[in-house]
């Protein structure tokens, strides 16, 4: 039994963490930042290019392709060749039929697999209602995966399906975001943009390059990358299991006396799954896809062997994310306004980052009282290990988890079903935020931008003054359409949940107690907000989640981008104000704080009785035994 | 002005075009330079058994752990002269990397925390350690007490993410080197010497944990002479 007074003492809590965990904490941030810059510079730059023009020589080099793709599809272009822009109305249009055939052609690879190529292992086609789920789960940026993607998808299906949609559905949240940008820079202007162009310019210079790397990189620690099927190998020490013996019809065949008939397996190989998981990865860490090429995602050897493709897949969760609000300065001519939004980002990460890590490396308490080791010293791994993988660590565990829900990414290093109730709390928590710490490609900024627009606001009543932001006046119509992005994900989060645990079949959480409460909301937390993680013990491909979840991700994603980009058009035809006096301005650290205050506090007010049920009546369990 | 076909023909365009770039071109460009420049790593860093009695066989991957412990105080003396890896919550049988017939590969416990069957799975697998303990005459809680004279490192008895995990820390390495050397009949400097061979630093001194492969170091202890 340990005291429940020692459990909370911080000094344990210290003691718990590293020098090394912390030094590698400190890298990633150092590193993310630095790029930047230098990224966030070179996307503006694609953003604001003409057919052919890209920095680094990758104009001339694919600008061929992307000149062809417009003639091919027919796209208009004015006297310069230029693609001819187009309101609000036409974007949105366009963004919304080109995700549906992503979600047609997603279902149809998924349910036909079995007579396409590429499918060396023999996998059947994937049942209607998962395939459902999954295609909406890709198309949404969400990826929530409830499959396990080595025994299920096929090659083809991996690669041409869901690889496909990790490039486009980041496309998409990278044409909103620019839309919505030009919305804010535009004076009395008519269009904010041509939606084929943006969504072919940010794949072909932004996605495709920094995938190519990426994936080249991974493969030289050691990710596969393959066509072959599965290998097979002799194991050293051969295995066992026994189970009933079963008929044809799948009944368990009975001895005279009544029991089961048994017999025992004996298992002298081990298949090692393969496949071309390395190109599909590292698209699915730089667009916040997260859905994985095996079950385990990111904690499986073969899709993150060493530490080093570790830094790599969880640097990439933010870059681009983060680099975005270097981009959205640039674009709107006021760089100081894309470090303010960065600022007030890392101003949440930070303090959760370091809160989970301490909470994981602290541990369980109810284990080290059975005589195990829970604390680090020099070679030993200390922490909450349950579902940790030892090259990794408690502190990569703990920064994957915290940059994965702070992204809409959803890849995960370790099982955040085990973590300790208040280090899952967290993650939790950051997706229930509405993804705008990072967020996803695109869609965590153009979230950010709307709470920014709620701040302004807010700030605007404090002060008495018509609110204005880069200028433009924030009227009733903004104001609606900031609320409808800021309130859709709080709703389904929160009635997807209350439906759940009022249905008998959705129960069946794999762990008693509070506990299993925690699970169903994960669940709807992860799909309403476009994450994809999991408390992947809850058994969620079953009719009632695959449907549940499927359109808590549908509605979440683009009952966000229409009204996204109805702003974006009611911006840009507005007329700058002059800044006076009187003007608040908005790059300042009094509004980064009061950004933040207005993100945590719709966060907090929101979900802090559901949280309350769930991983803080957990913890006080855990720590009152 | 806006008409269905403006919208439909781009939409379909873009979306087949893109869709042969990113999902046909750059995984097969990327699978051409992975076979050419990585061909070991990138077919699953299988390890070939050239010397031992399998010769030529593929006997693993280096990636890929393999069962050599038990949760069964039963079973473990038989197996007190292997290191063991982590406990893994796979099925049919621990470090199952893919069985297609039952449907299942790599996988994780996903035991919350204030789950008893986790306190219970980690009983089992202490039990077992300290049978496999027993069997070579190693004594590490008294008689009637419940106190341990060395705590176990944790990754020993809590189950890895992944089901695969190949590795295990220095410090539980350590904590077995008594038992395997007693178990082989090898001087404990002689095992000490073979973990040392096989545990990596951290990747770039930084990032990472201090590991050690418990497969290959399996391997290498069935090639060391009696």
């Amino acid at each position: 039994m340990s005291d429940p007074a020692t459990a909370l003492v911080p000094a344990a809590t210290l003691a718990a963490i590293t020098g090394p965990g912390v030094l590698q904490l400190v890298i990633y941030l150092a590193v993310l930042l630095a790029f930047v810059k230098p990224l966030g510079w070179y996307m503006a730059r694609v953003l604001e290019g003409n057919p052919g023009e890209a920095p680094l020589g990758l104009g001339r080099a694919l600008g061929w392709l992307e000149r062809g793709i417009y003639s091919l599809g027919g796209v208009q272009a004015d006297a310069e060749k230029r693609p001819v822009e187009t309101g609000w109305k036409p974007y949105a249009a366009g963004i919304l039929v080109f995700n549906a055939l992503g979600f047609i052609a997603v279902y149809g690879l998924q349910r036909l697999q079995s007579v396409l190529p590429a499918n060396p292992a023999g996998l059947g086609p994937v049942e209607a209602k998962s395939a459902f789920n999954t295609a909406i789960s890709f198309a949404t940026n969400t990826n929530w995966q409830g499959y396990g993607g080595e025994t299920t998808m096929s090659y083809l299906t991996q690669m041409l399906g869901l690889g496909v949609q990790n490039f486009l559905s980041a496309a998409t949240g990278i044409a909103v975001l620019a839309a919505l940008i030009r919305g804010l820079s535009r004076k009395s202007a008519g269009t904010i943009g041509n939606c084929w162009a943006d969504l072919t310019r940010s794949t072909l210079y932004i996605l495709v390059p920094l995938s190519v790397i990426l994936a080249v990189a991974l493969v030289s620690q050691g990710v596969v990358q393959t066509f072959r099927g599965p290998a097979r190998v002799a194991l050293i020490v051969p295995l066992s299991y026994s189970e009933p013996v079963k008929n044809d019809a799948g009944e368990v065949i009975k001895n005279a006396d009544g029991s089961d008939q048994i017999r025992t397996v004996e298992v002298t190989e081990q298949s090692i799954p393969l496949g071309p998981a390395a190109s599909q990865i590292a698209i699915k860490q730089l667009g916040t896809n997260g859905g994985g090429f095996f079950n385990v995602n990111s904690a499986h050897p073969l899709e993150n062997p060493t530490a080093l493709s570790n830094f790599l897949q969880v640097l990439a969760i933010l870059l681009i994310p983060a680099a975005l609000c270097w981009t959205f300065g640039e674009m709107v001519c006021d760089r100081r306004q894309g470090w303010a939004v960065l600022a007030a980002m890392l101003v949440i990460f930070v303090p959760l980052l370091a809160a989970t890590y301490a909470l994981e490396a602290r541990g369980n308490p109810t284990v080290a009282a059975l005589g195990v080791d829970t604390t680090a010293n020099l070679g030993e791994l200390g922490g909450n290990m349950e579902g940790k993988e030892a090259r990794l660590g408690v502190a990569n565990a703990a920064l994957w988890a915290t940059a994965t829900t702070a992204a809409s990414n959803g890849s995960v290093n370790a099982m955040h079903d085990s973590f300790t109730p208040l280090g899952g709390l967290i993650p939790m928590w950051l997706m229930q935020l509405g993804e705008v710490v990072f967020g996803g490609v695109g869609s965590g900024l153009y979230g950010m931008l709307m709470f920014v627009i709620v701040a302004v606001f807010v700030a605007g009543l404090m002060v008495g003054r018509a609110p204005e932001y880069l200028g433009k006046k924030i009227e009733p119509f903004e104001m609606k359409m900031a609320m409808v992005c800021v309130l859709v994900p709080c709703a389904l989060v929160l009635v997807g949940t209350a439906v759940a645990v009022l249905t008998p079949d959705a129960y069946t959480t794999s762990n008693p107690g509070p506990h299993g409460f925690s699970q169903i909301l994960y669940a709807f937390s992860s799909a309403g907000n476009n994450n994809g993680s999991a408390f992947a013990g809850l058994t969620a491909n079953t009719p009632f989640y695959n449907i549940a979840l499927g359109l808590a991700m549908w509605f979440s994603r683009f009952w966000i981008i229409v009204p996204v980009l109805a702003v974006a058009g009611s911006l840009a035809a507005k007329r700058v104000s002059a800044t006076t006096s009187g003007t608040l301005p908005t790059h300042t650290p009094v509004f980064v704080l009061m950004l933040v205050a207005v993100v945590v506090i719709v966060g907090a007010l929101t979900f802090v009785p559901a949280l309350a049920l769930g991983p803080v009546v957990e913890h006080l369990q855990l720590v009152g035994k | 002005m806006l008409t269905r076909p403006t919208i439909l023909r781009p939409a379909l365009a873009l979306f087949v075009l893109l869709s042969i770039i990113t999902g046909v071109v750059y995984p097969l460009v990327i699978t051409v330079i992975a076979q050419v420049a990585f061909a070991d790593k990138a077919n699953g860093s299988i390890i070939t058994d050239a010397a031992g009695e399998r010769d030529g066989k593929p006997v693993g991957s280096s990636l890929i752990g393999q069962e050599f412990g038990t949760s069964d105080a039963t079973a473990a003396p038989a197996l007190a002269k292997w290191f063991w890896g982590r406990p893994s919550a796979t099925g049919p049988v621990p470090y199952t990397a893919l069985n297609l017939d039952k449907g299942t590969g790599s996988s994780g416990s996903n035991l919350a925390p204030t789950n008893p069957a986790l306190l219970d799975n980690i009983k089992a697998r202490l039990a077992a350690l300290d049978a496999a303990d027993a069997s070579v005459g190693i004594v590490r809680v008294a008689p009637g007490s419940t106190s341990r004279s060395t705590p176990v490192p944790i990754e020993l008895v809590t189950s890895s993410a992944s089901g695969l995990d190949p590795h295990i820390s220095p410090a539980a390495a350590e904590y077995q080197v008594s038992r395997i050397a007693k178990a082989r009949g090898l001087s404990e400097a002689s095992v000490r010497d073979l973990v040392h061979q096989h545990t990596q630093g951290r990747a770039l001194g930084v990032l990472g944990e201090p590991v050690v492969s418990v497969l290959r170091l399996n391997q290498a202890l069935c090639n060391v002479p009696r």
